[in-house]
């Protein structure tokens, strides 16, 4: 598809966009039962006859994830119900083994609140509709087919070790006016959120793992005519990804809306290797879930002294703490905005804590890491490459080991999965040479080699000397002191330092 | 010498500690009785012999003890035992072996009940008659060609035709108390939340409850206190002492009890020998110190609706586990047919025609643009119910109406009429919307069938419906049924 350009689409048009954010709680043990909810496990080995949802079973409601939904609530300054249910939402689906979902429906536990972000230095104040506590399902593998969706696989596989894992929605109201930068927008929106989650410590939050999952939503209108019809785009499963959908279906919308056609209101699926989404089903069709009321639970009814003590022990909120930070670490606020837009804030503060001064910690994952990063198509956090590590990179740089130049090559090999960084140094022998015997005879040679140049410098045309200083870089392969290599050159032309 | 499956629990239980009967005897005359004379009731859907034999082994070496230890059991085939075929009487379930025990059936193993088998019941514990059962009818001991009641008929058959002394069964809407009154014998259905759902295979989550069955009221009483109380397994089980009801059944009196008669469940389509017999054991309960008045409870009327819009609500969203994916049934998985073809095809050979019924009806009922008109309709005339029966506790003790309208009839003949088989269960609805405690007693007969008397009372106050129980049996001891099919 031809798409007209981001920019473009929102000159003429007005986005309205919407967030639905799933988070697994990182609670021991499952929503309803006693099973391990560690990741990764042997599938089905973390199941019993409630998750399985076998005849007879029934749930118990566990407490801590009341508890960590409740926190969310307050951090995202919302109202907690005094008293709610859960309530079964029925459909067949065959990683679900009870064919409802225990979800809450028209009583969240948490309503109406808000989350400010900042964007290009404008703080933005998204506002919560609600946050609610849910089970999460089974999953799937469907084998056999090219995609790996159902569609075409010979059979399927199911997972029950996720299933009845702890779940919390949070949803967004829809967020207007966010006028030329929607996906900017809904990307710090997701990015702050995680960091509160993170701070809370409710949730692993690990997009790449599933434990944190967006579906977002988008419409664009006309400026001052009514709400578009929305699509809501699923799947999307990276900080990088939700602006990249974002974006896209301003894109595809937009070049609808000119053609004169109308957007379906629809689920989309977002594909993360081409940034792309495509249809999934229509909304028209959507099933009738029949939410009732769970039978099998009794209402819940924090006591208001309870949640009161919660809202008292929260953590300083991000925004918060990473203004002291900053301040602490004489950055500036547009850095500290970067680094948090690019997801590489806490990334940084490691970096610092692993003994890296600030500014080059904030050079490296705002530079080099986060091209590679863009390159790999990837959050820079996610790179192959840990605090510690660029910490000793830039510390072996302190130390004259390494020069700039060494130093990227270092951190490449890191990215190539070569080893540490000091590995990486000793595996492809990247040392600075300053020895001066070693590099003797290769000014020599880069003398010899470029008679016009060495006659310039011995006349007095000292600049000269840059041609060769470069020929014994490029004949060490970057590995020389350059610094060294200049006073042997004007050395051995019988010139002296300037 | 004495024939052990003529001995009420109480005495099977003395008889074992007095060294006149081994547990292993006792059993084995029940695994004798049952292979006598089921293939005639067809009470069982499995008997576990083997299993029942290992436990009363240990009651014998003295590994457990207790008041009923010993003593054999008839479980009704919705609760789970593990390891042993549990199949709510429907094809969908058809070979499936519990992994674990529910909690009743952990704590009649605790006490050292042997469990006999399973009891046969109308599918899903949708019915009144046992009728329902894929695998076939249960008949009544008192007349072979009449119904056991249900849905719990192949417990209640079981007690009364001396196979067991004592029986669970489970109550959604009478589905102990009907079938106790239809085979004279004594039924209860304890508070919600009274006894643990957990392990209960599930038709209406808000209503279910499990239940003693047996011949006499300490039998049931005892029985009561063994699975009653609560159980962090299930949320909706109740965190309080068990009613003293050993307590209330020894003790057996209605001297000064203030005891309503619902003017609502009386008069048109009750059975005039129905309607005889339970005025006379009023009069019964009068003459032993009992206060009687008539009291008005409005809303019953509407309980057989409203329960017939929650109750397959529920059933339709408890059911849809059914699928063909993880355990029972599977029909036409031949490698080409997709998920939902062989979901379909499993649920419509595996599920009978009522319970497609109430599928049916509870999916409609909870539907988008239905929901407010029935299901929720339905919720508030239950608020209404528990209200009557909240003003009537203001004016008496306990509540008493005949059990069913009608004594047993014959096999077949309301199968054809739905609605005429939910009536069964007028008297009995509005205990379960409510949630309090109601039991089946055995009054006398009409035209040689058993007609019972229900007592209902508030929540978590069991103790009253043994008291009632005990004096009405001190009164009017229970008739035998003459089992004359048994020599033909």
């Amino acid at each position: 598809m031809s798409a007209i350009a981001y920019a473009e689409a929102l000159v003429e048009f007005e986005p309205v966009i919407g967030l639905e954010t799933h988070v697994e709680l990182g609670t021991a043990s499952k929503m309803f039962c006693g099973c391990a909810t560690e990741f990764g496990a042997e599938p089905n080995t973390q199941t019993c006859p409630v998750c399985l949802g076998l005849p007879g079973a029934l749930p118990v409601v566990n407490e801590t994830a009341i508890e960590s939904t409740i926190r969310i609530g307050l951090a995202l300054h919302c109202d907690i119900a005094s008293w709610c249910r859960f309530a079964r939402k029925n459909y067949f689906y065959p990683d679900m083994p009870k064919n409802f979902q225990t979800s809450q429906y028209d009583e969240p536990l948490c309503t109406d609140g808000y989350l400010d972000v900042t964007v290009d230095g404008q703080v933005v104040r998204i506002p919560i509709e609600r946050v609610h506590l849910e089970e999460d399902t089974g999953k799937s593998l469907h084998v056999g087919g090219a995609t790996g969706r159902i569609h075409g696989a010979s059979h399927s596989l199911v997972d029950y070790n996720r299933a009845g894992i702890p779940l919390v929605e949070i949803v967004t109201k829809p967020v207007t006016g966010t006028g030329a930068m929607p996906a900017e927008v809904a990307k710090a929106y997701v990015t702050e959120l995680r960091d509160v989650l993170r701070g809370l410590g409710v949730s692993d939050v690990k997009m790449e793992q599933g434990s944190m999952r967006c579906d977002v939503n988008v419409s664009l209108n006309k400026p001052g005519a009514e709400w578009g019809t929305r699509s809501e785009t699923k799947n999307v499963n990276s900080l990088r990804s939700v602006e990249r959908a974002v974006r896209s279906e301003v894109e595809r919308q937009a070049f609808r809306l000119r053609a004169g056609e109308r957007i379906v209101q629809e689920t989309r699926h977002f594909h993360e290797d081409t940034g792309m989404s495509t249809s999934g089903r229509s909304k028209e069709e959507a099933t009738d879930y029949r939410y009732f009321p769970e039978p099998d639970l009794v209402p819940i009814a924090p006591d208001p002294a309870w949640v009161q003590s919660l809202k008292a022990a929260l953590p300083e909120a991000p925004s918060v703490r990473r203004r002291q930070l900053v301040e602490e670490l004489g950055l500036s606020v547009a850095d500290s905005e970067a680094m948090v837009n690019a997801g590489v804030l806490d990334v940084v503060l490691a970096t610092v804590a692993a003994g890296a001064p600030a500014a080059e910690a904030r050079n490296w994952w705002l530079g080099h890491l986060a091209q590679s990063a863009n390159t790999a198509g990837v959050d820079a956090a996610d790179l192959p490459i840990t605090p510690d590590q660029v910490a000793r990179v830039v510390a072996l740089v302190a130390g004259g080991t390494l020069n700039a130049g060494l130093a990227r090559q270092v951190v490449g090999g890191v990215l190539a999965g070569e080893g540490s960084p000091d590995e990486v140094v000793a595996a492809r022998g990247l040392a600075v040479v300053s020895d001066v015997s070693a590099l003797t005879a290769a000014v020599a040679d880069a003398i010899a080699a470029d008679p016009d140049a060495a006659e310039k410098v011995r006349s007095g045309k000292v600049a000269a000397a840059g041609a060769l200083v470069g020929r014994v870089m490029k004949a060490t392969r970057g590995q020389a002191d350059a610094s060294v290599v200049r006073l042997l050159v004007l050395e051995q032309l019988g010139v002296s330092g300037p | 010498m004495t024939d052990l499956t003529r001995l009420s629990a109480v005495q099977t239980r003395e008889a074992i500690t007095s060294g006149s009967a081994s547990a292993v005897e006792v059993t084995q005359a029940h695994l004798d009785r049952i292979a006598a004379v089921d293939g005639l009731v067809h009470a069982f859907l499995h008997v576990d012999a083997e299993g029942a034999l290992a436990q009363a082994a240990r009651v014998d070496a003295g590994e457990l003890t207790g008041p009923l230890a010993g003593v054999p059991l008839a479980l009704k085939d919705v609760i789970c035992q593990e390891g042993i075929p549990t199949t709510v009487g429907s094809r969908i379930l058809e070979g499936w072996r519990p992994p674990y025990d529910a909690t009743v059936t952990a704590r009649l193993k605790a006490a050292g009940i042997v469990i006999l088998g399973k009891t046969n019941m109308d599918e899903f514990a949708m019915g009144s008659s046992t009728e329902h059962s894929a695998y076939g009818p249960t008949h009544n001991p008192w007349d072979l060609t009449r119904i056991p009641g249900g849905s719990g008929g192949g417990s209640s058959a079981a007690v009364a035709s001396y196979q067991a002394p004592l029986a669970i069964g489970t109550d959604t809407g009478g589905s102990i108390r009907q079938p106790a009154g239809v085979t004279g014998t004594v039924g209860v259905k304890p508070t919600y939340g009274g006894v643990s759902r957990y392990g209960l295979v599930a038709f209406s989550s808000s209503l279910d409850q499990a239940g003693p069955c047996a011949r006499t009221v300490l039998d049931a009483a005892l029985l009561h206190e063994v699975i009653a109380g609560y159980d962090p397994r299930d949320s909706t089980s109740i965190n309080a002492p068990v009613p003293p009801v050993v307590a209330a059944a020894r003790e057996a009196s209605v001297k000064g009890l203030r005891i309503g008669v619902v003017r609502e469940l009386q008069g048109d389509g009750y059975e005039p020998g129905v309607t005889a017999r339970f005025e006379e054991a009023v009069a019964l309960l009068r003459e032993a110190g009992a206060v009687v008045s008539e009291v008005s409870c409005p809303h019953f009327n509407y309980a057989l609706p409203a329960y017939y819009l929650i109750a397959p609500a529920e059933a339709s969203s408890n059911l849809a586990r059914f699928d063909a994916v993880r355990y029972g049934l599977r029909v036409g998985d031949d490698g080409e047919r997709s998920l939902e073809e062989v979901t379909a095809l499993t649920r419509g050979q595996g599920f009978g025609a009522e319970v497609k019924r109430r599928i049916i009806l509870g999916t409609y009922a909870l539907s988008s643009g239905y929901y407010d008109a029935y299901y929720g309709q339905a919720q508030k005339v239950r608020t209404l119910i528990s209200r009557d029966f909240a003003a009537a506790w203001s004016q008496v003790d306990v509540l008493v109406a005949p059990t069913c309208p009608t004594v047993a009839f014959p096999l077949g003949a309301k199968l054809e009429d739905p609605l005429a088989m939910y009536k069964q269960d007028i008297c009995s609805i509005p205990a379960n919307l409510y949630g309090g405690p109601a039991a089946s007693f055995p009054v006398g007969l009409s035209e040689g069938l058993p007609v019972g008397l229900q007592v209902m009372a508030p929540t978590m106050r069991e103790d009253l419906l043994y008291q009632v129980g005990g004096a009405l049996e001190v009164a009017l001891p229970p008739a035998a049924p003459s089992l004359d099919w048994e020599s033909k």
